[in-house]
């Protein structure tokens, strides 16, 4: 029990005088039943579900700590218009994730404007080495980056920015984005680099190599193909209870039960990323919520994804890309212990993935792999604005909608306002950039245009 | 009573109209739009003959009652010299002068010649609406807008949708200047001497001011009741009751009946006219207790010669910004968002004036450059002109927007018929300009990479694209430009990616034509 903790509990217990002195710290909920964020209150530590790694043994917090989307100093907190990362947050963040047992650490060159490696480095060295593993990786967004030399140089700067002298898990990163096959073997293969990498795995400076997949499913099975000679370590893969039968309703993605069965079939541990698809398994519309709260009114709807994905045993840990305090207390309730989903329970997620899919949402994560777009705009803002007038009913079909001044002045007002006008949709010329660093294989331009042209059907009430 | 009446009206109208100008979302003008266009001179520009007889009659009957209720800068000058006499020792600070006629006819004349000559801008500066118009324009509705904006941020934060943020920036630095020095030289002159200004330099108070001396009703001295106290020349802001003498100028008078009640012995009221055997009216009263403040011209031509100099500086400014923050963007990290270099305006030959002008002539010819299309224009496309021939009068731009075929704003507010009412059928056919393409910024060419969005944003398909090469099958596509279809709208030139000048952008028509 840390400062903090002891200091809440202290707090509580002098307020309810009734009861037994520290007593309110045992049990994980709230006994007055509140929501999650009250509950938490009463975490405590200790609860922490791990999984173990066959092959290494390493012993591995379910809940790993995504670095992607550290909180950044002013505002909006996004980073938009920030070029520093909120190290005091970060540092908080961790520090009480480390307090609850969470040990896996999850960064990369590209992260957060590629200040995620630094900030993690920060934040972690104030612990023993052995007590977190580290997992980053070799990217690949620029070309600029893909000869054996600048791959080495951004390895050891991974190294150095990290403060450390060896990875726990070391990625080839994002394998089966842009051309497929083709971008792999330029990238991976031709110069060398996994054969520097393999003999770093020798040397014993990565502990273990795996890569993280999305796209081109080609990729992936080859390389579980020649998995004998590589002997992955873990793969990394998208699975959350909509992709697990829906990722295929894309175009280039494939359903996380293809892939998860792969592995398993083959005894790799699996890392599980988007979880939450980026915040669009916690924020969906209305009919969602009350159809999971209904069920467990107590508990998030986000909670819901987490013990999806926590419940498959080949998983070693799931990535959750925390900015907010609130986050992360949440994940830790649903993962201090996990309560593994029930057969019924796995059913009834299936279930609302089907009724989701009924929402035409756009598959984006806010992942910004996208972006900066050179032609300044604003990609995930615009989808994101898009998605969200979808939730809440506000994207009127036709003007014979009995709503149609109200849901047109929302969309409308709320897209100037999520977006500056010099970055919105009208600006998109489909230069067709962006779509190749998309790990979900969203046809970004199309989507911009067909977005575009919605606007100006609003505004020019041609619906 | 009468006076009370007619200060009620007054303000009614005052802040009818100064809402036109406040009111960027347009719906103000659904009920009050009229109270523009009763306005004399734009009614007069717009051949409006109905309204102008109306006020022609109206001042034949009752005097210059236009010039105390109607006129939204007669009754700033109120509301200035109101506050004026509400100082100590400042209740009855007016004395009476003989008229200035030499000064009003002379100024009328002059106006009368610019108005024929079609000198736009200097008709302009003289015109009392359009002056009141642009203080309102320019000088009042920034600070309603950041009202607004402040309602909209606070709207956003409990997630309403009824306020949205508007954009407040100045349109045309020298109207900018004009408008400020409108309001002080016309303030100054209220503050010290009550309606200076329309009894010297207003042509519309001058020509209204000749008519009044016909009126029907008018305010009267009772001789036998007056006991030449001369308190109503002290409280009469228009200088025109010499009390001593009994005597009243009927072409200064604004019929602001304070006299009425400023009277202790009822001796003034607005009664009708009977010829008297010795009419009076017109004598020469060569006594002149106090000159009458010196006139200035209130708004002289100084903010003309500003522009050229500005717009090179801020250009400078926004280049060397620009070039500064654009550094490498190439893609190695993800999240992050581009510089955006602001759009400079490309040189036309011709302006770019909007659909329902009908041409260059005919908006030089009507406009009062009141500015009310400026400030109902949502796009950002309209804003005072910088030349000296139609300075101040508006004119069409695309670097912040583009003229959008569902909105014909600008025609409908305009008082003085110089944007003749269109409808949103009439404005996807009027051709204003045409669009030029610019092969040198042309982003396909210049970045090689997939374009089109002028293309695509074409309201009028007047644009294809084309291969750059007809010989090699599949290289880049460019735009080519039917002219004969384009309307001039500036979609195309507003949202080509090519910064700071676009690939494509419009030259306007001297005259505009119906497709």
């Amino acid at each position: 029990m840390n400062r903090r903790d002891f200091l809440k509990c202290l707090g509580a217990g002098t307020a309810t005088v009734s009861a037994a002195t520290l007593v309110g710290c045992g049990p994980r909920r709230n006994p007055s039943g509140g929501e999650a964020v009250s509950a938490v209150e009463h975490l405590s530590e200790g609860q922490m579900t791990y999984r173990t790694h066959p092959l290494k043994g390493d012993r591995v917090s379910l809940l790993g700590f995504g670095m992607m989307r550290l909180p950044f100093k002013g505002s909006d907190k996004s980073g938009k218009n920030s070029n520093e990362i909120d190290q005091e947050q970060v540092n908080e963040l961790v520090d009480y994730a480390f307090a609850h047992g969470v040990n896996y650490f999850d960064t990369s060159p590209a992260y957060c404007k590629g200040f995620s490696e630094r900030a993690t480095g920060i934040a972690l060295s104030r612990y023993p080495r052995d007590k977190y593993f580290i997992a980053t990786k070799l990217s690949n967004f620029s070309p600029a980056t893909w000869s054996r030399e600048a791959s080495i140089a951004m390895y050891h700067n991974s190294l150095k920015e990290l403060q450390t002298d060896y990875v726990d898990y070391l990625l080839l990163h994002a394998v089966g984005i842009g051309q497929g096959m083709q971008e792999y073997e330029d990238r991976y293969v031709k110069n060398g680099v996994l054969d520097f990498l393999l003999q770093e795995r020798e040397a014993g400076r990565i502990r273990n190599l795996g890569f993280s997949y999305h796209g081109d499913i080609r990729v992936f099975d080859y390389l579980l193909s020649r998995h004998d000679e590589y002997k992955w370590d873990f793969v990394q893969i998208q699975l959350n209870y909509l992709d697990w039968k829906y990722a295929s309703k894309n175009d280039g993605n494939t359903n996380a039960e293809y892939l998860y069965g792969e592995l398993e079939r083959r005894g790799i541990p699996a890392i599980v990323m988007e979880p939450l698809l980026g915040g669009r398994l916690s924020n969906v519309p209305d009919r969602i919520v009350a159809r999971l709260k209904q069920r467990e009114p107590e508990r998030s709807v986000a909670s819901w994804a987490f013990r999806f994905a926590g419940s498959f045993p080949g998983v070693l840990t799931v990535l959750s890309g925390m900015t907010r305090m609130e986050h992360l207390k949440d994940n830790l309730l649903t993962y201090c212990p996990l309560k593994p989903l029930t057969d019924d329970e796995f059913h009834f997620l299936q279930e609302t993935a089907t009724e989701m899919m009924k929402f035409n949402t756009i598959p984006c994560n806010q992942c910004n792999y996208c972006m900066p777009c050179p032609y300044g705009l604003d990609i995930p803002a615009i989808l994101s604005h898009y998605n969200k007038c979808l939730n809440e009913g506000n994207l009127p079909v036709t003007s014979e909608n009995a709503d149609y001044r109200r849901a047109r002045r929302a969309f409308l007002v709320g897209y100037d306002r999520s977006v500056p006008k010099l970055r919105q949709a009208s600006h998109c010329i489909g230069c067709n950039q962006c779509s190749p660093h998309c790990p979900q294989g969203i046809n970004i331009p199309k989507e911009l245009h067909r977005i575009d042209a919605y606007v100006e059907q609003l505004k020019q009430g041609t619906l | 009573m009468l006076r009370k009446i007619r200060g009620v009206l007054a303000v009614l109208f005052f802040l009818g109209v100064t809402g036109l100008f406040l009111d960027f979302t347009g719906t103000c003008h659904a009920w009050l739009g009229w109270m523009a266009k009763v306005q004399f001179l734009p009614a007069l520009l717009a051949l409006n003959v109905g309204i102008v007889v109306l006020l022609v009659v109206l001042t034949l009957l009752v005097g210059r009652v236009y010039c105390s209720v109607i006129c939204p800068m007669g009754v700033m000058q109120d509301i200035i010299s109101w506050i004026s006499g509400r100082r100590k020792k400042h209740r009855y600070r007016f004395s009476y002068s003989p008229e200035r006629k030499a000064l009003r006819y002379g100024v009328l004349a002059l106006f009368l010649v610019a108005l024929a000559a079609g000198v736009g801008s200097f008709v302009a500066l003289l015109a009392p609406y359009s002056s009141y118009g642009r203080i309102a324009s320019n000088l009042f509705a920034p600070v309603w807008q950041w009202g607004n904006n402040l309602l909209a941020r606070y709207s956003e934060q409990v997630g309403s949708y009824d306020f949205a943020a508007t954009e407040v920036w100045i349109r045309s630095l020298p109207t900018f200047v004009i408008a400020v020095l409108t309001l002080v030289g016309v303030g100054v002159l209220a503050w010290r001497g009550g309606r200076t200004y329309c009894n010297t330099l207003c042509p519309v108070g001058t020509v209204l001011g000749f008519l009044s001396r016909f009126s029907l009703f008018r305010m009267t001295i009772d001789k036998a009741k007056c006991n030449r106290c001369g308190l109503c020349s002290r409280q009469c802001k228009a200088a025109c009751i010499d009390g001593r003498e009994h005597r009243i100028d009927y072409s200064r008078c604004v019929a602001c009946m304070d006299c009425i009640d400023t009277c202790r012995h009822g001796a003034i009221g607005f009664r009708l006219h009977r010829r008297q055997p010795a009419a009076a009216t017109e004598n020469p009263a060569p006594v002149p207790e106090k000159p009458a403040p010196t006139t200035e011209k209130p708004a002289s031509a100084a903010g003309q010669p500003v522009d050229a100099s500005r717009r090179t500086f801020l250009t400078a400014t926004v280049l060397t910004a620009a070039t500064a923050a654009v550094q490498a963007q190439k893609k190695k990290v993800d999240g992050g968002l581009a510089v955006i270099e602001d759009k400079k305006i490309p040189e036309r030959t011709t302006p770019i004036v909007p659909p329902g002008a009908q041409g260059l002539r005919h908006m030089a010819r009507h406009c009062t450059a009141c500015q009310l299309c400026v400030s109902v224009c949502p796009n950002g496309v309209l804003r005072p002109s910088t030349r000296l021939e139609t300075l101040m009068q508006p004119e069409s731009s695309y670097e912040r927007g583009y003229c959008r075929p569902e909105c014909t704003r600008c025609s409908e507010v305009c008082p003085a018929g110089a944007i003749r009412k269109i409808s949103v059928a009439d404005k996807s056919s009027i051709q204003i300009g045409h669009a030029v393409w610019v092969k040198e910024n042309c982003v396909p060419l210049t970045d090689g990479v997939k374009c089109g969005n002028c293309a695509r944003h074409c309201p009028v398909g007047a644009i294809q694209m084309v291969p750059s090469d007809p010989g090699v099958e599949g290289s880049v596509q460019i735009p080519v430009v039917n002219t004969e279809r384009c309307i001039g709208c500036g979609a195309c030139e507003n949202l080509c990616p090519a910064r700071p000048f676009s690939a494509i952008y419009v030259e306007g028509h001297e005259r505009h034509s119906m497709l």
